[in-house]
């Protein structure tokens, strides 16, 4: 906040509580006039004007201390920070270090073991599924089963290694998809044809002329990564083109919008993110997800 | 304090010199004079079971844990084989409504009983009191004690009683944060110094306000700090029981000799001002209903006393009626108090059908909506969800889960082992193939049964989300 609001607020404050004390303090003799009555009548009716008791006024003089003692050490004076220097982002963070703490501890144990050790432990089996729900799962759904442009982890389908040691690489770096667009090169008609092969390859209808036409496109362009069988380069992150399992969608259209203008997926490196501890869990967690089938 | 016959307007006293008075007076200290009488033990029997219930709960066990133990940082509060969930909250609600309206009822049927026999600031007053009695004697020599200087005497008098006074303030204390946390263990702890620091400062203060509230605040925090004494008029009405002076029959009032022969020029009362000396809030009860009142029925005994001295019928100063005042009688089943106790057992009938149909099993659904439909190769389409179950039961229960209103094949489990107490996360997801699609979508429902127990089970609706 500038000066000026800030010396607005420290002002208006300072007058209110200077204010409350004068008509405090200036309140505290009354005449006594009647002794009885407020010399009202309302309907009829009179009102007792009786002493108020004087634990109010020491109450009153309390709150005043005590919001003077609050002002002091608490923010509420303009820009002043109060002597605590207390915020609420620092209140946030000291609570998440607290909570880190204690369980850090719990997680460290599963850090010494190696992956495969710990996947099947039930506490890692809890743990890792909450750290999923918060860090994983908006992409990968709930259940870990995938979405449109996004793995399923519970499948034997893995574009870039199941292994325990490129599951922990993949979430600690994580990947970057490459798929080049081929529409300037193949022309519709290109694209048309390769996806007629690449149907053909996994048992759908296809018009036989033009998947021929298609496997020939497939040697010269696709093969280089995607394998000359189709059957995928874990070390180039090509997915196996025969499985069935189409990480972009499997109608014919969807694998013409993928030849067409490529795709370039996305998994962030949680290494930035996420502590050693919770991604070692989450790595033994999603290695695990094979065991539950 | 009134010298005052009859009823007159206020104002038309003489008016007393304008002068200027503090605002603020300080509290003129209450010595009450010790009575008995028949409302007196009428308070034992009142007084003592609910002070051994409140002192004795905490530390009754069931098993091994206490059998009352409000758990709030576990959010579950144990009532004897019960355990309450928040999402039980309606439950407290009607039985905070029902004490209330039981309440109303009682006001209005014999007025302040619960003020006078039952409030704990009452209860805990009268243990003060008699504490203070214990240690510092009668009401004259208590009031000589204060005029006194200190002496050894004096102060080890008042070191007493002030002891006294703190270990009871201590006991009430524990035992309040006894309720939250185990006191079998909150005990020992606190005294090794070894409790918690919540828990060690919310038992200090607690022995503090005890303290406060039953050594010094006392009639104050009837007078000015409860809201019950000032809606108390709201729930009187002329058949209501009140403490009350029989001013037709004790005026005019006047002393006399004890064996004097009754005549008709005075009246019943004696003027011995033993129904002032005893009232613990500090009124004159013969100025006739005052909102301070809170119908402990010292006056009442008190006067009785006397009048069983004088020969004379009881009743002086008794629960009696407005309209027993003016000579009518007394009319009990009215329409306000069949109407309260109407109201008020169709709450508590309401209330025990809610405990009795309490469904241990709690269940919620969660639609994944990062992605409203999954497609797959073959055009059936996916929709994910997260099940929320929590057995509320002690005992551990498998789950079993179905899904209704909707051809479609679950990926996931569909059966859930879940301990006692606990909740479970589950994700599931349906899959629908491409022949049973309904566009856009279509509702379904989930069911979760308990398999050892099919007949406790609970049912959600959800959404199945298809593209157009």
């Amino acid at each position: 906040m500038t000066d000026f609001w800030s010396g607005w607020i420290i002002v208006l404050t300072s007058a209110q509580i200077v204010l409350l004390v004068w008509v405090l303090f200036g309140n505290r003799k009354t005449q006594s006039g009647d002794l009885k009555t407020t010399g009202h009548t309302y309907d009829g009716l009179e009102e007792y004007d009786n002493p108020l008791p004087a634990w109010w006024f020491y109450m009153f003089v309390m709150t005043i201390l005590f919001g003077l003692g609050y002002l002091v050490f608490f923010p509420g004076m303009g820009k002043f920070e109060g002597l605590l220097g207390w915020t609420s982002v620092g209140q946030y963070e000291q609570r998440v270090a607290v909570a880190d703490e204690k369980f850090r501890a719990m997680r460290d144990r599963y850090l010494a073991l190696p992956i495969e050790e710990i996947a099947d432990d039930p506490t890692v089996r809890k743990m890792g599924k909450r750290l999923f729900g918060n860090n994983c799962a908006q992409c990968h759904g709930s259940d870990a089963g995938g979405a449109l442009g996004f793995p399923n982890l519970t499948d034997d389908d893995w574009l870039y290694g199941g292994s325990a040691e490129a599951i922990d690489t993949t979430l600690h770096l994580g990947r970057r998809a490459a798929m080049p667009a081929w529409g300037p090169i193949l022309g519709e008609e290109g694209i048309d044809e390769t996806s007629e092969y690449l149907l053909s390859l996994n048992n759908r209808d296809v018009d036989s002329a033009k998947a021929e036409a298609g496997k020939a496109r497939f040697g010269m362009f696709c093969a280089a990564c995607h394998g000359a069988d189709a059957k995928g380069n874990q070390m180039l992150g090509a997915p196996n083109l025969t499985n069935g399992i189409w990480l972009y969608g499997g109608s014919k259209a969807q694998i013409s919008e993928t030849l067409r203008n490529g795709r370039n997926g996305q998994m962030p490196a949680f290494a930035d993110v996420l502590s050693e501890d919770k991604i070692h869990i989450l790595a033994a967690w999603v290695y695990g997800l094979r065991n539950e089938r | 304090m009134s010298d005052k016959d009859d009823i007159i307007a206020i104002s038309a006293a003489a008016p007393a010199e304008v002068s200027e008075i503090d605002l603020y007076q300080r509290r003129e200290k209450i010595y009450t004079r010790k009575i008995e009488g028949f409302f007196q033990r009428v308070r034992l029997f009142t007084g003592w079971p609910l002070l051994v219930g409140y002192f004795a709960l905490p530390w009754i066990n069931l098993g091994d844990t206490p059998a009352v133990l409000f758990d709030l940082p576990a959010r579950k509060f144990h009532v004897l084989t019960m355990t309450f969930w928040p999402q039980d909250f309606v439950m407290l609600a009607f039985l905070l409504m029902i004490a209330a309206f039981a309440l109303f009822t009682v006001t209005a049927f014999a007025g302040r009983v619960w003020c006078g026999y039952t409030c704990p600031q009452t209860v805990w007053t009268a243990i003060f009191m008699w504490i203070e009695q214990k240690f510092e004697g009668s009401r004259l020599q208590r009031m000589k004690l204060d005029q006194e200087p200190m002496s050894l005497a004096k102060f080890r008098k008042k070191t007493l009683k002030h002891a006294g006074w703190i270990t009871v303030a201590l006991a009430t204390g524990i035992t309040f944060i006894g309720y939250f946390t185990p006191i079998r263990q909150l005990v020992p702890d606190l005294f090794s110094g070894q409790a918690g620091s919540w828990a060690t400062a919310w038992s200090i203060f607690f022995t503090c306000a005890t303290y406060i509230n039953a050594a010094y605040m006392r009639e104050q925090v009837c007078t000015y700090m409860c809201p019950y004494a000032r809606f108390q008029s709201a729930m009187f009405d002329a058949n209501t029981l009140i403490v009350s002076y029989d001013a037709a029959r004790g005026e005019p009032r006047g002393s006399r000799r004890q064996d004097a022969p009754r005549n008709t020029t005075q009246g019943d009362c004696v003027d011995c001002q033993l129904c002032v000396q005893v009232c613990p809030t500090g009124i004159y009860i013969r100025d006739g209903l005052q909102y301070q009142c809170i119908g402990c029925a010292l006056c009442i005994d008190a006067c009785n006393s006397i009048m069983d001295k004088m020969g004379y019928d009881r009743g002086l100063v008794s629960y009696t009626s407005e309209n027993k005042l003016q000579g009518l009688t007394t009319k009990i089943l009215r329409p306000r108090l069949v109407g309260y106790v109407t109201v008020l057992l169709v709450m508590v009938s309401v209330f025990s059908y809610t405990l009795a149909a309490r469904n241990l099993l709690e269940f919620n659904v969660i639609r994944d909506r990062n992605q409203l439909f999954i497609e797959q190769a073959d055009g059936s389409v996916d929709n994910v969800y997260t099940l929320h179950i929590v057995n509320k039961d002690a005992l551990e229960h498998s789950v079993a889960i179905e899904v209704l209103d909707i051809h479609a094949d679950i990926v996931g489990a569909t059966e859930l082992l879940i301990p006692g107490g606990e909740m479970r996360e589950h994700s599931l997801r349906l899959r629908v193939p491409p022949e049973a699609l309904q566009r856009p979508g279509q509702d379904l429902r989930f069911r979760v049964t308990q398999r050892d127990n099919p007949e406790v089970s609970a049912e959600r609706e959800s959404r199945f989300i298809t593209p157009f």
